[in-house]
């Protein structure tokens, strides 16, 4: 089986047989907890219980709301001073942790309970040295002297793969990436080699590819050191592929656990099935004509950001994009995917006219934008774009009816009515037909606003669509939804659309042809098989072997699956 | 405004919800600005006795049946230059404020909306004149225009622009990150339009925080470039230059300064829970839920 082949060889194999020998001890016992909300007694997690082994790897998977941060938190006593925790037991070696002095809880923490959080721009405090920030755990728990720490954290930083552990020491956050922070902060928490790792989203917040080699360091770390972990993530495709035992929890409750490969292969819940379902899958190729004018053309794009100024200095522009060109036939959904920093999102706005290009054309059926006023506007009315965050791309001050019946402001031809009309029309084609139009968007649950968005998009009857991660900023069972709505009105009013994303199993739902891109140049592009069955490029490569397949089995499971095999992919760096 | 049509519509959605259950602080700053309201208007038209009219065999006469918060050092009548005064110095907040906000506002959303060589340069100039002590600017600009009533609105109202500036130009440099912004550029929206349709609205609320507690700072100016001589001239009474005037006073009689400091701690008080309360009502993110 698919699941086993690369189960062994992330280590869980062993694990588990690993976590059997010591099966009569759990590390963590949770039993009935339930935590509720003080003043309205809404119970947000809900007799939950489960247990994690020593040296074992076990993921709560559940989408926003589900508790499942809670419930992890409250492993370690974290619980917001709003929460009452109204039954229940946590117990940690054998201790009941609701029952620990201030002082115990605090020992307890970091030296035998780690914990690495979702966002590595905020986790590490800005203005201290890594080296001090590394030190500081040491110093509380453990009895070393100056030079010992030093070597340790020294040997950490080397094993967590900084360049220049030495240099390091005396740098600021500011100084790395995101992965490296992310790296740094599992170095910090490894430092004192806790028995229980608490990682929350983890990798959430890294683009794919460094997702994965965070991944990988830290299930070798925390096997090096007989640690266990309780991954929680909203990522179902990466909880199965490292964890021995998955959780899934829904609305406070735990409505499944048991082996991975079991509710993967078998799920019993509606709840996982509906997680499971949710998951994006391939759809049939569509015929598209070719050879037609494209809708829009971009030729030797070049995008460069100014440099910071002052009054005295002025640091040299940064090139974005050096020389994109693509077409976009009528009816096509071209997908732009690559890591942060690579220049998808630029492309997208550049298109849409947010930045302006120092170099190359952009043509709108066949006309350039910038050479006369009637090709532009013809281009200004026709292109659209679907923004990422939903909480950040609707006028908080106005409401949905008024938001949707925007554009339609400079549409000369239609009167009043028609506008009302139209605006109505579009609501319900979204899904919000009754009462949406007076309310507010912060009414409104994320999928929603996301609806709004689109249906702002689509009020014109654009001929182009520019999606920017337009799923990204939502929930597993969410995002599938808004999808498939999108995928329908794209099919009902055949919009081409340029669909940017970093989520490769979004775009091989629905991309007709994939564009790469690589630190501002196109590496690849071609029909979606193609690229994801016949990678050309070690980018492409790389890309799609960071992210694991999910396969439908028929009758309601799944089966995960490398999109190449170990040895085609080019070692990641 | 466009905006007008959202404003009355919601308000009658959420509307039974609010009138059964005023929020305290519109209650309590609503009651103290309209007693306040109450007496500058009643004091334009009709006062218990004649403001101005000296008598000196009742100088610095306690609060009696008579003249209920006492009288001055020229036997006039306390509340009856309260009530007076009261006109004068509503009336001078309310320009001054008004001014130093259409002109802030105006400063601060071009400033930031543009960002660049004219925001550097404008707030370059605006951060000089905010280094500069408001009251000194103001005394300055009094030189100039004169001693009278309008001469202090309109240097007050240039003193405290810059300040409003700064906080609109805060407010537009990061709304104008935000996707919506973006969202209605690619609507094919104008940047004028964008700028008073979207940016706007979304100023309102640290405005309203601004101008309430300004109004407490503009009615404190005025009383102190009264005590210097620069205010309203005498005889004509306004809060600050009674509060001026009471100083030589202050340990024979206590009630000229009491009271005129009472007037202006209440009138704050009353603005600054209106304020909030205003800023709650109309920002619709507090309506409706919980």
């Amino acid at each position: 089986m698919t699941t086993k082949a690369f189960s062994s060889e992330v280590g869980t194999g062993s694990r588990e047989e690993n976590a059997s020998n010591k099966a009569a001890a759990p590390l963590l016992d949770v039993a009935h907890l339930t935590l509720k909300i003080g003043a309205s007694g809404r119970s947000v997690v809900n007799d939950v219980s489960f247990q994690v082994f020593p040296g074992e790897i076990v993921g709560i998977v559940g989408e926003s709301g589900s508790g499942k941060t809670l419930a992890a938190r409250a492993v370690m006593g974290f619980i917001p001073p709003a929460v009452r925790l109204t039954g229940g037991a946590i117990r940690f070696e054998g201790q009941d942790v609701m029952a620990m002095s201030g002082k115990d809880l605090r020992a307890m923490r970091g030296s035998r309970v780690g914990m690495v959080f979702q966002e590595p721009m905020t986790s590490l405090n800005p203005s201290m040295l890594i080296g001090r920030q590394l030190d500081e755990g040491l110093e509380l728990h453990r009895k070393l002297d100056a030079s010992g720490r030093k070597a340790l954290i020294l040997d950490m930083l080397r094993r967590v793969g900084l360049r220049d552990p030495e240099g390091a020491l005396d740098s600021y956050p500011h100084q790395f990436s995101g992965g490296m922070r992310q790296r740094i902060m599992l170095a910090s928490v490894m430092l004192l080699k806790p028995a229980l790792l608490l990682a929350d989203e983890p990798t959430t917040a890294l683009d794919a590819v460094v997702q994965r080699d965070v991944m990988e360091l830290m299930v070798d770390l925390t096997q090096a050191n007989d640690t266990a972990v309780l991954l929680i993530s909203h990522d179902l495709g990466m909880v199965a592929r490292y964890c021995s035992r998955i959780v899934v929890m829904c609305q406070g409750d735990v409505v499944e656990q048991g082996s991975a490969e079991d509710i993967l292969a078998r799920p019993q819940h509606p709840y996982t099935r509906k997680l499971l379902a949710a998951m994006p899958q391939r759809l049939p190729a569509r015929f598209l004509p070719q050879d037609q004018t494209p809708i829009v053309a971009v030729r030797d794009l070049i995008v460069d950001y100014p440099g910071r100024q002052g009054f005295f200095r002025k640091s040299a522009p940064k090139r974005a994009l050096h020389g994109i060109s693509i077409d976009v036939q009528p009816g096509e959904v071209v997908a732009v995917v690559g890591g942060s920093g690579s220049g998808k999102t630029t492309l997208g706005q550049s298109i849409a006219g947010l930045v302006k290009p120092s170099g190359g054309e952009i043509l709108f059926n066949g006309k350039p934008i910038a050479k006369s006023d009637t090709a532009y506007w013809d281009y200004r009315l026709n292109c659209q774009m679907v923004f990422q965050d939903p909480y950040s791309s609707l006028d908080p001050r106005m409401t949905i009816g008024q938001l949707v019946g925007e554009p339609l402001r400079l549409v000369e031809a239609m009167s009043g009515a028609q506008k009302k009309a139209r605006v109505a029309e579009v609501l319900a084609e979204v899904g919000l037909k009754d009462g949406f139009a007076d309310r507010y968007p912060h009414e409104l649950s994320g999928g929603q606003r996301q609806r709004v968005a689109i249906a702002r998009a689509i009020v014109r009857r654009p001929s182009f669509v520019i999606a920017d991660e337009p799923v990204s900023a939502l929930d597993v069972t969410v995002r599938a939804q808004v999808l498939e709505l999108f995928d329908d009105l794209q099919k009902k009013h055949g919009f081409s659309c340029l669909f940017i994303s970093h989520d490769l199993g979004v775009v091989e739902q629905v991309a007709d042809r994939v564009i790469v891109m690589h630190e501002g140049r196109i590496v690849e592009e071609g029909p979606r098989d193609d690229i994801f069955d016949n990678p050309q490029h070690d980018y492409t490569k790389k890309l799609l072997s960071a992210v694991p397949g999910l396969e439908s089995t028929g009758d309601g499971g799944v089966r995960l699956f490398w999109r190449l095999g170990e040895g085609e992919a080019p070692a990641s760096a | 405004m466009s905006g007008d049509g959202t404003m009355t519509r919601s308000s009658t959605m959420s509307g039974e919800r609010r009138l059964k259950l005023p929020a305290p602080n519109a209650l309590v700053g609503g009651t103290l600005i309209a007693i306040l309201l109450a007496a500058a208007g009643t004091g334009a038209l009709w006062t218990p006795y004649d403001p101005l009219k000296l008598s000196f065999r009742e100088k610095l006469v306690a609060p009696n049946a008579l003249h209920w918060l006492g009288t001055d050092e020229f036997g006039r009548d306390v509340l009856s230059r309260l009530m007076a005064g009261a006109a004068t110095s509503v009336w001078i907040s309310i320009l001054t404020v008004t001014l130093a906000v259409v002109m802030g506002t105006t400063i601060g959303l071009f400033s930031g909306y543009m960002r660049g060589w004219t925001d550097r340069v404008i707030m370059a100039f605006n951060d000089a004149l905010l280094a500069f002590p408001g009251i000194l600017l103001a005394l300055g600009l009094l030189a100039v225009l004169g001693a009278n009533k309008y001469g202090i609105i309109v240097a007050l109202g240039i003193a405290y622009t810059p300040s409003v500036a700064r906080v609109v130009r805060g407010t537009v440099l990061s709304l104008r990150e935000r996707e919506f912004i973006a969202a209605s550029r690619v609507m094919g929206n104008g940047e004028g339009f964008t700028m008073l349709r979207h940016i706007l609205p979304n100023c309102i609320a640290p405005l309203t925080v601004l101008a309430t507690s300004m109004f407490g700072y503009v009615l404190l100016a005025e009383s102190a470039l009264s005590f210097l001589g620069l205010g309203v001239p005498p005889p004509a009474p306004t809060w600050g230059n009674m509060l001026a005037g009471s100083r030589p006073y202050i340990d024979q009689a206590a009630w000229l300064g009491i009271f005129p400091g009472l007037c202006i701690s209440l009138t704050l008080l009353g603005i600054n829970l209106l304020g909030d309360a205003l800023r709650d009502k109309l920002d619709p993110r507090m309506r409706g839920s919980r």
